[in-house]
């Protein structure tokens, strides 16, 4: 009951929490609001961390800002900064926490343009930062066939969590940059859809579509397109509840794509990708310039991959959304106490060209315990099906043009992982070094791991 | 008045005492002179001795990421323990040549080897070889594989490898190759085969 009570609690306070979504064509991610002296702030290095290099350095009161060729400095407790050698005010002051930039909330609008040289859409209230023109517009068909359908086209694919209320279908964008469609409710001329309305808060966008009875929805053309249907009436016999209502009521789920549409209980067939960039925090990696690490360059790719991954229906944890310091047993720990359905570890190398897929070099197996298994040997189990992962990893890369070869590798945690686990070490692509900061390599790097877990995943889901 | 015999006595003891100490310095500046200098300039290692005979050697190669298999003709001792040592600082000298395919630093060198029964081999690496490693996946698992499949070409028996560095456990090489466990000789001949 305790532990009921704490969980409920935690949950509350997890909801309650603020946070800002920034979209950007490098990558797009959240980060929390943080509270100060009753004024809104955010941290300055992890806005700029995923769209640029960023270096700083705090001494004392002063912490000196680059981001790609931009210094600032900024004063603890005061509201002037010197961002380009020009002055920039704030509304409140800067604080500096653990070496740390906060900066306030409601300054971002103009901040950051001064940084990226590029105009921003900051809808503050929403709590949603555009960076470019990466907006996605909706547009509306309703069919008058019966039943009614009510056709939504994306100008770009969409993964939103859907869930249904009574006379309601709700669907949530975390991730995705839609915008408003005009005007904030659309009322239609039919007697079962009636209406959508929009709204954004705390980082998301909201679609609502409400009927006179339940609805059910399917994603069509690249999941550009969802249509929303009343479904069939069972002709004969008594009301099938399954039909009427094909998503439990409390459920929030991913759907499908296209015909794979499976009106059961989609949840279940949900696959966990656990996402780990390697290195972080005191363990910097390689070096694989004078001013770039590998654990900066594995952040990036690993973001880009949970957003590929979300794309096509996965759930993604990704082990640090931040430079912080894990240890191989906790990364191990967290992905397997989690049951993932894959785990994808992210490396970086300034040597070689392409990108190199690794298994696990498993040592001489220890007797197993029972249902147990030497840690240093949970790979051993479904090694024959991490190789399966690393083959389609690497046809994949191949149809992009990446020069791609695949090993065995010595490499913690893979040897404690019990899910299917691959590492990809990404090497420099034609123009060198620079291509594992370039957000189009890393993309398309992203783009043929996450197809090529797409094209293994019903041999993922018979994972225990 | 002191007998004459007395004074003849004295003199004699006197040039005797004489003669010593001219003879003890000449004793200690010969002495000094063979002395060995304290910082010597010859290798830690003494060359090794014995037979030359013909082995593989398991050469990486970074840009094809692979390991060759390349005759040596090498002098090897006796010794299992000092011909594994020799064996492992053959494949290092080929890795420390100018335009290697497989660089190491020119300090690399193994501290020694101990042979375990069953069929155990300790590989200690100095501090070197591991500090100044290039840092990636493939370059540091083609090290280890490398002096793995060497040692096991030819040291009959060796089932297993740990690799210490300045003999103690280290996580890893570079920031990569796990040296926590034990290598099993099998399974990387087979990773290598696939």
């Amino acid at each position: 009951m305790l532990l009921a009570t704490f969980a409920l609690l935690s949950a509350s306070s997890s909801a309650d929490e603020k946070q800002l979504s920034v979209y950007s064509s490098v990558a797009i991610y959240r980060l929390p609001v943080l509270e100060r002296n009753g004024h809104d702030y955010v941290g300055l290095l992890e806005l700029l961390e995923p769209l640029g290099r960023v270096s700083s350095e705090t001494k004392g009161q002063v912490l000196k800002l680059r981001y790609n060729a931009v210094d600032a400095e900024f004063l603890e407790g005061k509201t002037r900064a010197r961002i380009r050698g020009q002055n920039f005010d704030f509304s409140n002051p800067v604080l500096i926490e653990n070496s740390r930039g906060l900066v306030p909330f409601n300054s971002l609008g103009a901040l950051l343009p001064r940084f990226l040289g590029t105009q921003v859409n900051f809808r503050e209230g929403a709590r949603r930062l555009f960076i470019g023109d990466v907006g996605i517009q909706i547009s509306f068909k309703m069919e008058a066939s019966n039943p009614p359908r009510l056709a939504l086209s994306f100008t770009a694919p969409v993964n939103p969590t859907i869930s249904t209320e009574p006379d309601k279908l709700r669907m949530i964008f975390k991730r995705d940059p839609v915008v408003s469609p005009g005007s904030q409710s659309i009322s239609f001329d039919n007697k079962v859809i009636t209406q959508a309305s929009y709204s954004e808060t705390n980082g998301d966008a909201e679609l609502d579509v409400a009927a006179n009875g339940a609805l059910m929805a399917s994603f069509s053309n690249d999941r550009k397109t969802i249509v929303i249907s009343a479904p069939q009436q069972t002709p004969t016999g008594p009301q099938n509840p399954a039909a009427i209502a094909p998503f439990p009521t409390t459920s929030s789920n991913t759907l499908e794509t296209g015909s794979n549409i499976n009106n059961s209980r989609i949840a279940a067939h949900r696959i966990l990708a656990v996402v780990d960039p390697a290195h972080g925090g005191d363990e910097r990696g390689a070096a694989l310039t004078d001013s770039l690490s590998e654990k900066d360059v594995t952040l990036g790719f690993a973001r880009l991959l949970r957003h590929e991954l979300e794309n096509r229906g996965f759930a993604v944890n990704l082990l640090r959304d931040a430079d912080t310091t894990l240890s191989a047993d906790q990364r191990a720990s967290t992905a397997n106490l989690g049951h993932g359905g894959v785990y994808i570890c992210l490396h970086a190398v300034s040597e070689g060209s392409g990108a190199l897929v690794y298994t696990a070099l498993i040592p001489a197996e220890e007797p197993s315990k029972g249902v147990f298994h030497a840690w240093n040997a949970a790979q051993a189990p479904v090694l024959p099906l991490s190789r399966t992962v690393s083959t389609a990893i690497v046809a994949e890369m191949q149809k992009r043009k990446f020069q791609v070869q695949t090993s065995s590798a010595s490499l913690r945690p893979l040897n404690n992982v019990v899910m299917p686990a691959v590492s990809v070490e990404l090497a420099p692509g034609p123009n060198g070094v620079s291509d594992l900061t370039s957000a189009n390599y890393q993309q398309r790097a992203a783009a043929a791991i996450a197809d090529a877990i797409v094209s293994v995943r019903d041999r993922l889901e018979v994972q225990p | 008045m002191i007998p004459k015999s007395l004074l003849v006595g004295v003199a004699i003891l006197l040039v005797l005492v004489v003669a010593m100490g001219v003879y003890l310095r000449h004793m200690r500046i010969r002495a000094t002179e063979t002395e060995p200098p304290t910082a010597s300039a010859l290798p830690v290692t003494p060359p090794a001795s014995g037979p030359t005979e013909t082995v593989t050697l398991y050469v990486a190669d970074d840009a094809a990421g692979i390991l060759r298999a390349e005759s040596a003709k090498i002098p090897l001792p006796g010794g299992r323990e000092q011909r594994a040592e020799s064996l492992l600082r053959a494949l290092l000298r080929i890795y420390q040549q100018p335009g290697a395919a497989h660089p190491l630093a020119a300090e690399s060198d193994i501290r020694s080897i101990y042979l375990i029964d069953p069929g155990v081999a300790v590989v200690d690496l100095n501090a070197a070889l591991a500090d100044h490693h290039r840092s990636g996946i493939l370059c540091e698992q083609l090290t280890v594989n490398s002096l793995i499949q060497t040692l096991a070409a030819n040291v009959p028996g060796i089932q297993r490898v740990n690799i210490l560095v300045e003999g103690k456990s280290r996580d890893t090489l570079a920031g990569h190759a796990d040296l926590t466990e034990a290598f099993d000789v099998t399974t990387v001949e087979q990773a290598a085969e696939q």
